[in-house]
């Protein structure tokens, strides 16, 4: 057990360097640079040479790599390169909460939904709770996020005028985002939790518990449940993965000032130290959340042998 | 010559048995499993007549998809019976007085085309690369394993857009307005999944007695690949590709809707809702009726994904 997290936590570290590589070349082959961007009063040639020698934009790609991976390593991103008086560290530092809020709210709220929610079809099987609640996996499942946001804009915030359309800030901005961004999750983690809860309740020992004249509420909880969560807690890293991935299309959308709207501009804007940073950043919480997710299957279900 | 007799009841039980237990195969058994789901059948048809709409854009289209028309534009459909409409759009017009019926139909288009080509290309790459690691075992295994994953750690969707922003004013992201990088990137980002579930089948698959028997016989190995491996690790294959085709039509209309997937002045849902939205306030209609056309057409591929995936393994409890 030692060794497999051993083992998985020094994956990290070559895991990184490669998505360091791919961004870092994709970003540089892309045409276009972060100094042509203002048309109306472009910058003369001079400008342009004397800000690349500063930023050391003007050596070779390669060498600039290795240059970029040295200072990464001490966490050190250097200066934005279209808001050159910010360091990358304090932007990051200035959207990361904004992102975090967000995530962990939808996160919080889409188990809420979720786990009661698939517990309770599970149990009343082909109640028309349980067609309700397939019915919500199925919509909130398909429907793309921005296709559900634009709906819930224009009913909520134009139609119905009961909250502002974007913006970041109290909590009727957040009410939106957040719905919005938990509803995938829930769906995903409701049919998650219905169908193991549905594989659960017909396992003989469940049935020797009810013989054994088990109130029915102990089975449920103690042997049931228990045993269903093991699936549901393995899918929970990917569907944060998928959240975190699918923040920046909400932020996009309700324009938060959060990581994910960062994310894009710097893209766009060709703002290679942020782009590293972001990406880096994305790819190490996703990794952190796999990694969790199967030590703390192997805590739960002492059967997963996770050294192979 | 001894010959079998049998007495004419003994005969018409043995025709009844037969008549009574008609033979079916997996893929028979399968199929007819398939067709007695209602939702997936509903699905299929909505599939069908998109289908047709993007083959035969060009004929029922009333009008040029990208033809301007000015001076009446942001009409809105006329079933919403509001003044601002006209006779000759029937789902309205745009914000550049585009016919928004027309735009629709002919995003159908690119969407089955960025459905079906990435999908393709994920079959072709994952299913090889998942049956060469499994076979062979050892350092090419671990090669192709590490490489996928690399691409594992990558967020699809952060990795898709890393790739469509980057690449899409390089000559590649020229190429028929952003398909052809479209393609490409979706099929780097999702071959990965497939290889790793054509892997884990044909490992387990590869201890089954069945390969060992071939394998004594002297049957070469990549017969037994192709005839024996293959054919029992396609039914989670053909499941994985029914949701993958979907996936791909989303990715497209996520990345064309924050203005990094297909570029204008070509139609996709995507593009339109992008273009929609900046008039929202004042006229939902072009947003919504894309929006509409989308969750129609996810709707339907979950459903016959669903239905295959209920067809195909009879062990899944829904």
């Amino acid at each position: 057990m030692l060794q497999y997290t051993i083992r998985r936590l020094l994956l990290i570290v070559p895991t990184m360097f490669f998505v360091a590589l791919i961004t870092f070349t994709l970003a540089h082959m892309a045409p276009g640079s972060p100094f042509d961007k203002n048309e109306n009063r472009p910058m003369s040639q001079e400008t342009i040479d004397r800000i690349n020698r500063t930023f050391g934009l003007d050596k070779p790609i390669p060498e600039q790599f290795v240059i970029f991976l040295g200072d990464a390593i001490r966490l050190d991103f250097g200066s934005s390169l279209t808001q050159r008086d910010r360091s990358v560290n304090e932007i990051i530092g200035q959207g990361l909460p904004v992102t975090a809020q967000l995530g962990v709210q939808a996160l919080l709220l889409s188990l809420a939904i979720s786990l009661p929610l698939g517990v309770v079809s599970a149990l009343k099987q082909n109640s028309a709770i349980d067609y309700g609640s397939l019915f919500f996996a199925t919509v909130g499942f398909t429907i793309p996020s921005f296709v559900i946001g634009i709906v819930s804009i224009f009913v909520f915030a134009v139609w119905l005028r009961w909250l502002p359309i974007i913006g970041w800030g109290d909590v009727r901005h957040m009410v939106l985002p957040t719905v919005i961004l938990a509803l995938g999750p829930a769906a995903v983690l409701t049919r998650i939790t219905r169908a193991s809860m549905l594989e659960a309740i017909r396992q003989d020992y469940v049935r020797t518990a009810r013989s054994k004249g088990l109130r029915e509420q102990v089975v449920v909880v103690t042997h049931v449940m228990k045993n269903a969560m093991i699936p549901v807690a393995t899918i929970v890293g990917p569907v944060t993965a998928g959240l975190i991935a699918g923040s920046f299309i909400i932020e996009r959308l309700f324009s938060i000032p959060g990581i994910g709207r960062l994310y894009i501009t710097s893209i766009e804007g060709r703002d290679y130290p942020v782009i590293m940073a972001t990406t880096l950043l994305y790819a190490f919480f996703i990794m952190v959340a796999n990694i969790t997710v199967d030590l703390v299957y192997g805590v739960l279900d002492p059967r997963i042998k996770l050294a192979k | 010559m001894a010959t079998i007799t049998t007495s004419p009841t003994q005969r018409r039980a043995i025709e009844m048995n037969i008549l009574a237990r008609k033979q079916r195969s997996l893929w028979g058994d399968a199929l007819w499993r398939l067709r007695r789901n209602k939702a997936a059948m509903v699905g299929l048809a909505v599939i069908v007549v998109a289908a047709l709409m993007a083959i035969f854009a060009p004929l029922i289209a009333p009008y040029d998809p990208t033809a301007q028309n000015t001076s009446i534009n942001n009409m809105d459909p006329l079933f919403t019976g509001s003044k601002y409409t006209n006779a000759k759009f029937l789902l309205g017009s745009d914000e550049l007085g585009r016919d928004i019926l027309s735009r629709l139909i002919w995003s159908a288009r690119i969407s089955i085309v960025v459905g079906l080509v990435p999908t393709s290309l994920v079959f072709l790459i994952g299913a090889s690369l998942g049956m060469l690691a499994a076979f062979y075992g050892g350092w090419i295994d671990n090669l192709i394993m590490r490489f996928t994953d690399i691409i594992y750690a990558f967020p699809d969707l952060l990795f898709l857009v890393i790739i469509m922003a980057t690449l899409r004013n390089s000559p590649l992201g020229d190429l028929m307005g952003g398909l052809v990088l479209m393609f490409v990137a979706l099929a780097i980002v999702n071959w990965v999944g497939l290889a790793r579930l054509v892997r884990g089948q044909v490992l387990s698959l590869k201890e089954k007695e069945f390969v060992e028997a071939a394998r004594a016989i002297g049957v070469p190995t990549k017969r037994i690949m192709v005839r024996h491996l293959f054919p029992n690790a396609l039914a989670p294959v053909i499941v994985a590709l029914a949701f993958s085709i979907p996936g791909a039509m989303l990715a497209e209309a996520t990345l064309s809707f924050i203005g990094i997937g297909i570029k204008p002045p070509t139609a996709t849902w995507g593009v339109m809702i992008n273009e929609g939205f900046v008039v929202f306030s004042q006229s939902p209609w072009p947003t919504l009726l894309p929006a509409f056309c989308i969750s129609i057409v996810m709707l339907s591929f979950t459903f016959v994904g669903d239905g295959l995936r209920d067809a195909l393994d009879p062990r899944t409890q829904r």
